[in-house]
């Protein structure tokens, strides 16, 4: 099985909206030795300009996930979990992530190329808050191997 | 860790010069740590049999975990997460953790270009594990206006 080089420009539905807790931006931050006080202290952060604790800058791969779960699951894809490897990642913010956002993510495949048997899959999930106004555009490319 | 120093605007920076270093310890629970935080429970990241099922010599820190805390430093410079406005890498080696004696990942962060105008410096990392580097073109964009 390939990857179906139809999917390049498909765009998915908006997977359902995530709230980010303060505990779940404190949790994420000892996960990734991120000790700055604005992550973990809401008086830190509100000192600093901002509504509550910041999350750190990889911390929308979280909200992320789910865009990514609909692409492989996705039937007629033809992207074998068991054969992918995670490329590139990118992270481009409008405003940093705080908690009490509500977060909705979109899903657009927008490029697929084929490198010597493996397909490079590049998904770009645009994640806009509340108000529909954008915070973050995650990009990731996928790099399936193709069969040995 | 280099510590926070009040930076006031880019043309304070030279290109190339080192803004902070860092080195970080990594041992499993590290990796189960952050399964649970990211929700990434591929178990190639806290099963040696997995692992080595598909060919690896046994388990390696996720990606996700190596590009997040190898913008740390950069965070403790600027002074403030939300300085940094884009941050990007290619997954080049991976970081295998053993049982025992964990795994060391340092990082060096430089600057890399500098935007004058938009008072954005791109900040380089090399990031290593066991002598070479594990991420490629690690780029992070801070804003210091």
């Amino acid at each position: 099985m390939s990857v179906n080089p139809e999917l390049q420009g498909r765009v998915f539905p908006p997977v359902a909206p995530y709230l980010v807790g303060r505990e779940k931006v404190r949790e994420f931050s000892r996960a990734v030795f991120a000790t700055n006080p604005i992550n973990h202290d809401p008086e830190a952060a509100r000192a600093a300009g901002h509504n509550d604790v910041v999350a750190p800058p990889t911390f929308a791969v979280v909200v992320q996930e789910a865009t990514l779960a609909q692409l492989l699951a996705e039937p007629g894809a033809g992207i074998d979990f068991t054969r992918v490897v995670h490329g590139d990642q990118r992270f481009s913010y409008s405003r940093p992530i705080v908690a009490g956002d509500v977060l909705t993510a979109t899903l657009a495949v927008t490029s697929i190329k084929t490198l010597g048997g493996h397909a490079m899959v590049t998904a770009e999930s645009t994640i806009v808050d509340a108000a529909g106004a954008h915070v973050v555009t995650a990009i990731s490319t996928l790099v399936v191997r193709g069969d040995e | 860790m280099t510590p926070a120093s009040p930076i006031r605007s880019v043309t304070e920076l030279t290109v190339g010069s080192v803004v902070a270093e860092a080195s970080f310890s990594l041992t499993r629970d590290s990796l189960v740590r952050y399964a649970g935080a990211s929700g990434d429970f591929n178990p190639i990241h806290y099963r040696d049999d997995v692992a080595q099922s598909v060919g690896l010599p046994g388990v390696l820190a996720h990606g996700m975990l190596t590009m997040g805390l190898a913008v740390q430093p950069v965070v403790d410079w600027a002074g403030d997460p939300a300085r940094v406005v884009d941050y990007q890498v290619r997954f080049t080696r991976p970081v295998f953790v053993d049982a025992a004696d964990g795994a060391t990942v340092s990082v060096v962060a430089k600057v890399g270009a500098l935007d004058l105008e938009a008072g954005i410096a791109r900040i380089d990392l090399t990031v290593m594990f066991n002598g070479a580097t594990v991420l490629g073109k690690a780029q992070a964009r801070v804003n210091l206006a």
